[in-house]
Protein backbone atom coordinates (compact mmCIF):
# COMPACT_ATOMS: atom_id res chain seq x y z
CA UNK A 1 0.00 0.00 0.00
CA UNK A 2 2.52 2.55 1.25
CA UNK A 3 4.62 1.23 -1.32
CA UNK A 4 2.89 1.96 -4.19
CA UNK A 5 1.75 5.56 -2.84
CA UNK A 6 5.52 6.03 -2.87
CA UNK A 7 6.22 5.06 -6.09
CA UNK A 8 3.55 7.07 -7.65
CA UNK A 9 4.81 10.38 -6.08
CA UNK A 10 6.97 12.45 -8.48
CA UNK A 11 10.84 12.25 -7.90
CA UNK A 12 10.92 15.31 -5.95
CA UNK A 13 8.26 14.16 -3.57
CA UNK A 14 9.66 11.14 -3.48
CA UNK A 15 13.39 11.85 -2.25
CA UNK A 16 11.56 14.80 0.10
CA UNK A 17 9.71 11.44 1.75
CA UNK A 18 12.81 9.72 2.18
CA UNK A 19 14.21 12.71 4.10
CA UNK A 20 11.66 12.81 6.21
CA UNK A 21 11.81 9.36 7.11
CA UNK A 22 15.71 9.97 7.71
CA UNK A 23 15.09 12.98 10.21
CA UNK A 24 12.58 10.76 11.53
CA UNK A 25 15.07 8.00 12.11
CA UNK A 26 17.78 10.12 13.26
CA UNK A 27 15.75 12.21 16.13
CA UNK A 28 14.45 8.48 17.49
CA UNK A 29 18.29 7.60 17.66
CA UNK A 30 18.86 10.61 19.28
CA UNK A 31 15.66 9.72 22.05
CA UNK A 32 16.85 6.39 22.29
CA UNK A 33 20.64 7.12 23.03
CA UNK A 34 19.25 10.33 25.67
CA UNK A 35 16.83 8.08 27.20
CA UNK A 36 19.85 5.65 28.01
CA UNK A 37 22.32 8.34 28.95
CA UNK A 38 19.63 9.22 31.74
CA UNK A 39 19.96 5.45 33.34
CA UNK A 40 21.90 4.65 36.33
CA UNK A 41 24.32 2.01 36.57
CA UNK A 42 24.17 -0.33 40.27
CA UNK A 43 27.81 -1.02 38.85
CA UNK A 44 30.72 1.46 38.54
CA UNK A 45 33.01 0.20 36.06
CA UNK A 46 30.34 -1.21 33.71
CA UNK A 47 28.05 2.33 33.75
CA UNK A 48 31.73 3.53 33.03
CA UNK A 49 31.77 1.22 29.58
CA UNK A 50 28.32 1.83 28.94
CA UNK A 51 29.14 5.46 28.95
CA UNK A 52 31.63 5.13 27.02
CA UNK A 53 29.82 3.13 23.99
CA UNK A 54 26.95 5.35 24.38
CA UNK A 55 29.37 8.56 23.98
CA UNK A 56 31.04 6.83 20.66
CA UNK A 57 27.55 5.92 19.33
CA UNK A 58 26.50 9.59 20.17
CA UNK A 59 29.46 10.68 17.88
CA UNK A 60 28.06 8.63 14.75
CA UNK A 61 24.97 10.09 15.40
CA UNK A 62 26.18 13.54 15.21
CA UNK A 63 27.94 12.63 12.13
CA UNK A 64 25.08 11.54 10.56
CA UNK A 65 23.50 14.63 11.29
CA UNK A 66 25.96 16.43 9.48
CA UNK A 67 26.11 14.39 6.95
CA UNK A 68 21.99 14.08 5.85
CA UNK A 69 21.35 18.10 6.56
CA UNK A 70 24.16 18.77 3.81
CA UNK A 71 22.91 16.19 1.83
CA UNK A 72 19.46 18.20 2.53
CA UNK A 73 20.58 21.72 2.00
CA UNK A 74 22.18 20.43 -1.51
CA UNK A 75 18.93 18.75 -2.81
CA UNK A 76 16.90 21.91 -1.91
CA UNK A 77 19.25 24.38 -3.40
CA UNK A 78 20.70 22.63 -6.12
CA UNK A 79 23.48 20.64 -7.34
CA UNK A 80 26.02 23.96 -7.43
CA UNK A 81 25.88 24.07 -3.63
CA UNK A 82 26.00 20.37 -3.13
CA UNK A 83 29.37 20.77 -5.02
CA UNK A 84 30.76 23.80 -2.76
CA UNK A 85 29.91 21.89 0.14
CA UNK A 86 31.58 18.80 -0.84
CA UNK A 87 34.37 20.92 -2.41
CA UNK A 88 34.82 22.48 1.44
CA UNK A 89 35.08 18.65 2.96
CA UNK A 90 37.28 18.32 0.25
CA UNK A 91 38.98 20.95 1.22
CA UNK A 92 39.15 20.22 5.17
CA UNK A 93 40.34 16.74 4.90
CA UNK A 94 43.30 17.58 2.62
CA UNK A 95 44.19 20.46 5.27
CA UNK A 96 44.00 17.11 8.24
CA UNK A 97 46.11 14.80 5.58
CA UNK A 98 48.75 17.17 4.51
CA UNK A 99 49.50 18.47 8.16
CA UNK A 100 49.96 15.06 9.26
CA UNK A 101 52.55 14.52 6.63
CA UNK A 102 55.62 16.31 6.77
CA UNK A 103 55.71 19.15 3.91
CA UNK A 104 59.31 20.97 3.11
CA UNK A 105 59.88 24.30 2.15
CA UNK A 106 60.05 23.39 -1.53
CA UNK A 107 56.80 21.61 -1.74
CA UNK A 108 55.32 25.31 -0.78
CA UNK A 109 53.79 25.88 -4.74
CA UNK A 110 52.92 22.44 -5.09
CA UNK A 111 50.52 22.87 -2.07
CA UNK A 112 49.39 25.82 -3.45
CA UNK A 113 48.59 24.26 -6.83
CA UNK A 114 46.54 21.67 -5.23
CA UNK A 115 44.25 23.34 -3.06
CA UNK A 116 43.95 26.34 -5.01
CA UNK A 117 43.84 25.01 -8.12
CA UNK A 118 43.62 21.48 -9.03
CA UNK A 119 40.69 21.44 -5.83
CA UNK A 120 38.87 24.41 -7.38
CA UNK A 121 38.85 23.07 -11.08
CA UNK A 122 37.88 19.30 -10.58
CA UNK A 123 34.81 20.84 -8.81
CA UNK A 124 34.39 22.87 -11.98
CA UNK A 125 35.09 20.14 -14.17
CA UNK A 126 32.11 18.06 -12.23
CA UNK A 127 29.95 20.86 -12.78
CA UNK A 128 29.94 21.48 -16.16
CA UNK A 129 29.81 17.89 -16.92
CA UNK A 130 32.86 17.12 -18.14
CA UNK A 131 33.06 13.54 -17.06
CA UNK A 132 35.56 12.00 -19.22
CA UNK A 133 37.52 14.69 -18.58
CA UNK A 134 37.22 14.78 -14.59
CA UNK A 135 37.85 11.43 -14.94
CA UNK A 136 41.64 11.52 -16.05
CA UNK A 137 42.33 15.29 -14.54
CA UNK A 138 44.02 14.10 -11.22
CA UNK A 139 45.53 11.04 -12.28
CA UNK A 140 46.61 12.15 -15.30
CA UNK A 141 47.74 15.88 -15.49
CA UNK A 142 47.86 16.98 -12.13
CA UNK A 143 50.15 13.39 -11.12
CA UNK A 144 52.59 14.51 -14.09
CA UNK A 145 52.40 18.57 -13.12
CA UNK A 146 52.94 18.51 -9.07
CA UNK A 147 56.22 16.72 -9.43
CA UNK A 148 57.19 19.55 -12.00
CA UNK A 149 56.02 22.09 -9.84
CA UNK A 150 58.58 20.49 -7.47
CA UNK A 151 61.48 19.63 -8.66
CA UNK A 152 61.43 23.32 -9.95
CA UNK A 153 61.90 24.14 -5.99
CA UNK A 154 65.50 23.15 -6.37
CA UNK A 155 65.32 20.29 -3.58
CA UNK A 156 66.07 17.27 -3.81
CA UNK A 157 65.77 16.16 -0.14
CA UNK A 158 63.14 12.46 0.04
CA UNK A 159 61.60 13.91 -3.44
CA UNK A 160 59.96 10.84 -4.15
CA UNK A 161 58.53 10.63 -0.74
CA UNK A 162 57.20 13.64 -0.64
CA UNK A 163 55.46 13.89 -3.56
CA UNK A 164 54.00 10.54 -3.08
CA UNK A 165 52.42 11.74 -0.01
CA UNK A 166 51.25 15.10 -1.76
CA UNK A 167 49.51 12.92 -4.69
CA UNK A 168 47.89 10.30 -2.49
CA UNK A 169 46.33 13.12 -0.59
CA UNK A 170 45.23 14.61 -3.52
CA UNK A 171 43.77 11.49 -4.92
CA UNK A 172 41.91 10.52 -1.63
CA UNK A 173 40.67 13.97 -0.45
CA UNK A 174 39.98 15.90 -3.57
CA UNK A 175 39.14 12.80 -6.64
CA UNK A 176 37.74 10.24 -3.73
CA UNK A 177 35.47 12.37 -2.31
CA UNK A 178 34.42 14.39 -5.55
CA UNK A 179 32.79 11.65 -6.88
CA UNK A 180 30.21 11.71 -4.30
CA UNK A 181 28.50 14.96 -5.75
CA UNK A 182 29.35 13.65 -9.40
CA UNK A 183 26.65 11.25 -9.10
CA UNK A 184 24.10 13.67 -8.53
CA UNK A 185 25.33 15.22 -12.07
CA UNK A 186 24.95 11.63 -13.31
CA UNK A 187 21.66 11.30 -16.00
CA UNK A 188 21.05 7.65 -16.41
CA UNK A 189 18.24 6.53 -18.99
CA UNK A 190 14.99 6.22 -17.35
CA UNK A 191 15.87 7.64 -13.80
CA UNK A 192 15.07 11.18 -13.98
CA UNK A 193 16.23 14.05 -11.11
CA UNK A 194 17.03 10.94 -9.12
CA UNK A 195 20.09 10.98 -8.32
CA UNK A 196 20.36 12.34 -4.94
CA UNK A 197 18.64 8.78 -4.13
CA UNK A 198 21.76 7.56 -5.66
CA UNK A 199 24.00 9.70 -3.25
CA UNK A 200 22.02 8.65 -0.41
CA UNK A 201 22.46 5.15 -1.39
CA UNK A 202 26.17 4.79 -1.17
CA UNK A 203 27.01 6.75 1.60
CA UNK A 204 24.09 4.88 3.60
CA UNK A 205 25.04 1.45 2.20
CA UNK A 206 28.61 2.22 2.75
CA UNK A 207 28.39 3.49 6.46
CA UNK A 208 26.15 0.70 7.29
CA UNK A 209 28.83 -2.06 6.19
CA UNK A 210 31.28 0.23 8.35
CA UNK A 211 29.48 0.16 11.47
CA UNK A 212 28.29 -3.28 11.21
CA UNK A 213 31.55 -4.51 11.06
CA UNK A 214 32.76 -2.54 13.59
CA UNK A 215 30.19 -3.67 15.78
CA UNK A 216 30.46 -7.38 15.24
CA UNK A 217 34.24 -7.06 15.48
CA UNK A 218 33.51 -6.16 18.96
CA UNK A 219 31.47 -8.55 19.88
CA UNK A 220 33.12 -11.41 17.99
CA UNK A 221 36.59 -10.19 20.18
CA UNK A 222 38.68 -12.77 17.03
CA UNK A 223 42.16 -12.65 16.75
CA UNK A 224 43.28 -9.55 14.69
CA UNK A 225 43.74 -10.66 10.93
CA UNK A 226 46.85 -7.55 10.44
CA UNK A 227 47.47 -6.50 14.14
CA UNK A 228 50.45 -4.30 13.26
CA UNK A 229 48.08 -2.60 11.18
CA UNK A 230 44.54 -2.24 12.70
CA UNK A 231 43.63 -4.24 16.32
CA UNK A 232 39.90 -4.78 14.96
CA UNK A 233 40.02 -5.97 11.78
CA UNK A 234 39.22 -9.94 11.37
CA UNK A 235 38.19 -11.27 7.60
CA UNK A 236 34.77 -12.87 9.81
CA UNK A 237 33.59 -9.37 10.83
CA UNK A 238 34.36 -7.95 7.29
CA UNK A 239 32.75 -10.52 5.78
CA UNK A 240 29.67 -9.83 7.79
CA UNK A 241 29.65 -6.04 7.43
CA UNK A 242 29.89 -6.05 3.66
CA UNK A 243 27.23 -9.14 3.38
CA UNK A 244 25.19 -6.48 5.83
CA UNK A 245 25.62 -3.86 3.31
CA UNK A 246 25.02 -5.70 0.25
CA UNK A 247 22.01 -6.47 1.27
CA UNK A 248 20.82 -3.61 2.57
CA UNK A 249 22.22 -2.17 -1.23
CA UNK A 250 19.65 -4.83 -2.29
CA UNK A 251 16.44 -3.87 -0.18
CA UNK A 252 16.81 -0.34 -1.48
CA UNK A 253 17.14 -1.36 -5.00
CA UNK A 254 13.69 0.82 -5.20
CA UNK A 255 15.22 3.90 -5.16
CA UNK A 256 18.21 3.01 -7.37
CA UNK A 257 18.00 2.26 -11.69
CA UNK A 258 18.78 -1.06 -10.60
CA UNK A 259 16.85 -4.71 -9.87
CA UNK A 260 17.80 -5.89 -6.74
CA UNK A 261 20.09 -8.36 -7.86
CA UNK A 262 22.35 -5.56 -9.59
CA UNK A 263 21.93 -3.58 -6.52
CA UNK A 264 23.32 -5.88 -4.45
CA UNK A 265 26.20 -6.58 -6.78
CA UNK A 266 26.75 -2.32 -6.49
CA UNK A 267 26.50 -2.20 -2.99
CA UNK A 268 28.70 -5.11 -2.77
CA UNK A 269 31.80 -3.44 -4.87
CA UNK A 270 31.06 -0.31 -2.96
CA UNK A 271 31.57 -2.08 -0.19
CA UNK A 272 34.62 -3.79 -0.19
CA UNK A 273 36.41 -0.46 -1.67
CA UNK A 274 35.01 1.29 0.96
CA UNK A 275 36.16 -1.09 4.02
CA UNK A 276 39.18 -1.82 2.48
CA UNK A 277 40.03 1.74 1.90
CA UNK A 278 39.68 2.64 5.25
CA UNK A 279 41.90 0.15 5.59
CA UNK A 280 44.40 2.03 3.50
CA UNK A 281 43.96 5.32 5.90
CA UNK A 282 44.37 3.17 9.05
CA UNK A 283 47.68 1.90 7.77
CA UNK A 284 48.57 5.48 6.92
CA UNK A 285 47.89 6.58 10.04
CA UNK A 286 50.21 3.79 11.38
CA UNK A 287 52.56 4.92 9.44
CA UNK A 288 52.32 8.48 10.87
CA UNK A 289 52.29 7.23 14.50
CA UNK A 290 48.80 8.43 15.37
CA UNK A 291 45.46 6.93 16.03
CA UNK A 292 43.23 8.51 14.17
CA UNK A 293 43.28 12.28 12.31
CA UNK A 294 41.29 13.33 15.28
CA UNK A 295 41.19 12.73 18.76
CA UNK A 296 44.77 12.36 19.96
CA UNK A 297 46.34 14.33 17.17
CA UNK A 298 43.35 16.82 18.04
CA UNK A 299 45.93 18.41 20.95
CA UNK A 300 48.82 19.21 18.46
CA UNK A 301 46.97 20.45 15.56
CA UNK A 302 43.35 20.92 16.27
CA UNK A 303 42.24 18.29 13.50
CA UNK A 304 38.77 17.64 13.82
CA UNK A 305 38.75 14.23 12.44
CA UNK A 306 37.14 14.59 9.23
CA UNK A 307 38.61 12.34 7.27
CA UNK A 308 38.49 9.40 9.88
CA UNK A 309 34.58 10.35 9.07
CA UNK A 310 34.80 10.00 5.08
CA UNK A 311 37.55 7.83 4.06
CA UNK A 312 35.19 5.01 3.55
CA UNK A 313 33.45 7.10 1.17
CA UNK A 314 37.11 7.87 -0.64
CA UNK A 315 37.44 5.03 -1.80
CA UNK A 316 33.95 3.52 -2.46
CA UNK A 317 33.16 6.42 -4.61
CA UNK A 318 35.00 6.65 -7.36
CA UNK A 319 34.82 2.58 -8.45
CA UNK A 320 30.88 2.97 -7.55
CA UNK A 321 31.10 6.27 -10.07
CA UNK A 322 33.03 4.37 -12.33
CA UNK A 323 31.72 0.93 -12.54
CA UNK A 324 27.98 2.72 -13.12
CA UNK A 325 29.33 4.80 -16.01
CA UNK A 326 30.46 1.47 -17.36
CA UNK A 327 27.33 -0.70 -16.67
CA UNK A 328 24.61 1.90 -18.31
CA UNK A 329 27.94 2.95 -21.19
CA UNK A 330 27.18 6.54 -20.46
CA UNK B 1 34.78 50.86 9.56
CA UNK B 2 37.49 49.48 6.70
CA UNK B 3 39.74 48.45 9.62
CA UNK B 4 37.27 46.53 11.20
CA UNK B 5 36.16 44.83 7.90
CA UNK B 6 39.86 44.01 7.15
CA UNK B 7 39.97 42.32 11.02
CA UNK B 8 37.08 40.29 10.08
CA UNK B 9 38.71 39.09 7.08
CA UNK B 10 41.85 38.32 8.30
CA UNK B 11 39.88 36.55 11.21
CA UNK B 12 37.75 33.98 9.36
CA UNK B 13 40.78 33.65 6.59
CA UNK B 14 43.56 32.21 9.22
CA UNK B 15 40.56 30.61 10.77
CA UNK B 16 39.98 28.30 7.40
CA UNK B 17 43.81 28.06 6.71
CA UNK B 18 45.12 26.85 10.15
CA UNK B 19 42.08 25.93 12.51
CA UNK B 20 43.46 28.80 14.89
CA UNK B 21 43.52 26.41 17.88
CA UNK B 22 44.89 27.91 20.99
CA UNK B 23 45.98 25.71 23.97
CA UNK B 24 45.68 27.11 27.24
CA UNK B 25 48.44 24.95 29.38
CA UNK B 26 49.87 26.34 31.81
CA UNK B 27 47.40 29.49 32.50
CA UNK B 28 43.90 30.47 31.48
CA UNK B 29 43.12 33.82 29.30
CA UNK B 30 43.02 36.35 31.79
CA UNK B 31 42.00 40.11 31.63
CA UNK B 32 45.77 41.08 33.16
CA UNK B 33 48.74 42.75 31.40
CA UNK B 34 50.95 40.36 29.86
CA UNK B 35 53.80 39.64 27.63
CA UNK B 36 53.41 37.03 25.58
CA UNK B 37 56.43 35.67 23.99
CA UNK B 38 56.89 33.13 21.50
CA UNK B 39 58.73 31.65 18.41
CA UNK B 40 58.33 33.82 15.14
CA UNK B 41 58.89 31.79 11.92
CA UNK B 42 56.54 33.49 9.86
CA UNK B 43 54.31 36.70 9.04
CA UNK B 44 51.34 35.06 9.98
CA UNK B 45 52.57 34.65 13.64
CA UNK B 46 50.83 37.65 14.80
CA UNK B 47 47.75 36.75 13.47
CA UNK B 48 48.21 33.36 15.29
CA UNK B 49 48.15 34.45 18.24
CA UNK B 50 45.91 37.42 17.58
CA UNK B 51 43.69 34.55 16.52
CA UNK B 52 43.84 32.32 19.68
CA UNK B 53 43.30 35.37 21.93
CA UNK B 54 39.51 35.21 22.93
CA UNK B 55 38.10 38.49 21.54
CA UNK B 56 38.01 40.43 24.84
CA UNK B 57 41.26 40.54 25.32
CA UNK B 58 42.39 40.75 21.81
CA UNK B 59 41.56 44.70 21.73
CA UNK B 60 43.79 45.02 24.49
CA UNK B 61 46.71 43.01 23.17
CA UNK B 62 48.87 44.53 20.79
CA UNK B 63 51.99 43.06 19.07
CA UNK B 64 55.35 44.64 18.28
CA UNK B 65 56.12 45.72 14.67
CA UNK B 66 59.74 46.80 13.04
CA UNK B 67 59.14 50.29 12.06
CA UNK B 68 61.60 50.26 8.84
CA UNK B 69 59.75 47.16 7.63
CA UNK B 70 55.86 47.57 8.53
CA UNK B 71 55.72 51.20 7.22
CA UNK B 72 57.44 50.88 4.19
CA UNK B 73 54.06 51.09 2.09
CA UNK B 74 51.05 53.16 3.22
CA UNK B 75 48.83 49.76 2.51
CA UNK B 76 51.50 48.00 5.40
CA UNK B 77 51.40 51.18 7.15
CA UNK B 78 47.81 50.83 7.24
CA UNK B 79 47.45 47.32 7.94
CA UNK B 80 49.75 47.67 11.14
CA UNK B 81 48.50 50.78 13.02
CA UNK B 82 44.60 50.56 12.26
CA UNK B 83 43.59 46.53 11.94
CA UNK B 84 46.08 45.84 14.29
CA UNK B 85 47.04 48.56 16.21
CA UNK B 86 50.86 47.71 16.65
CA UNK B 87 53.57 49.27 18.39
CA UNK B 88 56.60 50.16 16.56
CA UNK B 89 60.08 49.65 16.94
CA UNK B 90 62.93 51.17 15.53
CA UNK B 91 65.79 48.66 14.48
CA UNK B 92 68.74 51.10 13.44
CA UNK B 93 70.34 51.81 16.74
CA UNK B 94 71.87 55.40 15.45
CA UNK B 95 68.76 57.66 16.99
CA UNK B 96 69.84 57.48 20.47
CA UNK B 97 66.24 57.43 22.01
CA UNK B 98 65.49 53.85 23.58
CA UNK B 99 63.92 51.45 21.16
CA UNK B 100 61.96 49.92 24.02
CA UNK B 101 60.35 53.73 24.96
CA UNK B 102 57.11 52.63 22.99
CA UNK B 103 56.46 49.53 24.72
CA UNK B 104 57.21 50.55 28.37
CA UNK B 105 54.68 53.55 27.24
CA UNK B 106 52.09 51.22 25.23
CA UNK B 107 52.45 48.89 28.77
CA UNK B 108 51.88 52.19 30.93
CA UNK B 109 48.59 52.55 29.13
CA UNK B 110 47.50 49.26 30.58
CA UNK B 111 47.71 47.23 27.27
CA UNK B 112 49.13 44.14 26.79
CA UNK B 113 52.00 42.94 24.22
CA UNK B 114 52.86 40.51 22.19
CA UNK B 115 56.96 40.13 21.31
CA UNK B 116 58.75 37.41 19.65
CA UNK B 117 62.45 38.15 20.73
CA UNK B 118 64.31 36.55 18.44
CA UNK B 119 63.85 39.68 16.86
CA UNK B 120 63.62 38.29 13.00
CA UNK B 121 61.62 35.14 11.51
CA UNK B 122 64.00 32.01 11.32
CA UNK B 123 63.59 29.14 9.11
CA UNK B 124 65.13 26.16 10.78
CA UNK B 125 62.48 24.93 13.09
CA UNK B 126 64.54 25.89 16.27
CA UNK B 127 64.33 29.46 17.75
CA UNK B 128 67.34 31.53 17.32
CA UNK B 129 68.86 33.51 20.98
CA UNK B 130 66.70 35.63 22.46
CA UNK B 131 67.68 39.33 22.12
CA UNK B 132 67.99 41.44 25.25
CA UNK B 133 64.45 42.98 24.71
CA UNK B 134 62.39 40.93 26.87
CA UNK B 135 64.44 40.98 30.44
CA UNK B 136 65.09 44.84 29.79
CA UNK B 137 61.29 45.31 29.70
CA UNK B 138 60.93 42.52 32.46
CA UNK B 139 62.94 44.29 34.35
CA UNK B 140 61.13 47.42 34.25
CA UNK B 141 57.80 46.04 34.02
CA UNK B 142 58.07 43.90 36.87
CA UNK B 143 53.86 43.69 37.28
CA UNK B 144 53.47 42.39 33.84
CA UNK B 145 53.07 38.58 33.99
CA UNK B 146 55.56 37.00 31.27
CA UNK B 147 53.67 34.15 29.31
CA UNK B 148 55.85 31.71 26.91
CA UNK B 149 54.05 30.81 24.00
CA UNK B 150 55.05 28.25 21.20
CA UNK B 151 53.46 28.41 17.78
CA UNK B 152 53.15 25.14 15.85
CA UNK B 153 53.19 24.84 12.06
CA UNK B 154 52.64 28.24 11.17
CA UNK B 155 56.01 28.49 9.19
CA UNK B 156 54.31 25.71 6.91
CA UNK B 157 51.55 28.05 5.98
CA UNK B 158 53.61 30.71 4.30
CA UNK B 159 57.27 30.21 4.91
CA UNK B 160 59.36 33.35 4.01
CA UNK B 161 59.68 35.15 0.69
CA UNK B 162 56.22 33.09 0.09
CA UNK B 163 52.79 35.44 -0.64
CA UNK B 164 50.32 32.94 -1.18
CA UNK B 165 49.53 30.59 2.15
CA UNK B 166 48.36 27.00 2.32
CA UNK B 167 46.22 25.55 4.61
CA UNK B 168 47.91 23.63 7.50
CA UNK B 169 46.39 23.44 11.21
CA UNK B 170 48.16 25.12 13.70
CA UNK B 171 47.96 25.66 17.12
CA UNK B 172 49.29 27.74 19.79
CA UNK B 173 50.31 26.80 23.43
CA UNK B 174 50.21 29.02 26.21
CA UNK B 175 52.19 27.93 29.15
CA UNK B 176 53.00 28.58 32.59
CA UNK B 177 54.26 31.96 33.44
CA UNK B 178 57.55 33.13 33.97
CA UNK B 179 59.18 35.51 36.52
CA UNK B 180 62.60 37.63 36.60
CA UNK B 181 64.55 37.11 39.65
CA UNK B 182 65.20 39.45 41.97
CA UNK B 183 69.28 39.54 40.50
CA UNK B 184 69.04 36.88 37.59
CA UNK B 185 71.68 37.27 35.09
CA UNK B 186 70.17 38.72 31.60
CA UNK B 187 72.21 35.57 30.30
CA UNK B 188 70.58 33.05 32.00
CA UNK B 189 67.09 34.75 31.92
CA UNK B 190 66.86 34.74 28.25
CA UNK B 191 67.83 30.98 28.16
CA UNK B 192 65.72 30.04 30.92
CA UNK B 193 62.69 32.14 28.39
CA UNK B 194 63.89 30.31 25.23
CA UNK B 195 63.61 26.82 26.97
CA UNK B 196 60.45 27.71 27.87
CA UNK B 197 58.81 28.28 24.52
CA UNK B 198 60.92 25.46 23.06
CA UNK B 199 59.14 22.97 26.46
CA UNK B 200 55.95 23.78 25.09
CA UNK B 201 56.56 22.70 21.43
CA UNK B 202 56.07 18.56 22.99
CA UNK B 203 53.47 19.30 25.54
Amino acid sequence: MLYFYLRDLSPNHQIGALFIFVFGFLLLANIVTFVMSIREHADDAEGDKRRKDLASMQGVIRTSWMMVLVFWVGWVTGDWVALTVFGFVSFFALREFMTLSPTRYGDHRSLVLAFFVVLPLQYWLIWAEHFNMFAVFIPVYVFLALPVASALANDPTRFLERNAKLQWGIMVCIYGISHVPALLLLKFPGYNNKSAFLVFFLVFVVQTCMVTQHLVSRKLKRAPAIPAISQSFNWPSWWIGVTAGSLLGALLAGITPWVPGTAFAFSFIACVAGSLGHLVMKALKRDRGIPSWGVNVRAVTGAGGLLDRVDGLCFAAPVFFHSAIWYFNL
Amino acid sequence: MLAKLMGMFLLGLIRVLTGSQARWHGCPPKAEQRIYFANHQSHADLMMIWAALPKELRSVTRAIAAKDYWTKTPFKKWLTTEVFNVIYVSRDRTSDEDPLEPLIEALGNGDSIILFPEGTRGHTGEPQAFKAGLYNLAKKCPNAVLVPAWINNVQHVLPKGEVVPVPVLCSVTFGAPLALGPDEDRGVFLKRAREAVVALRDV
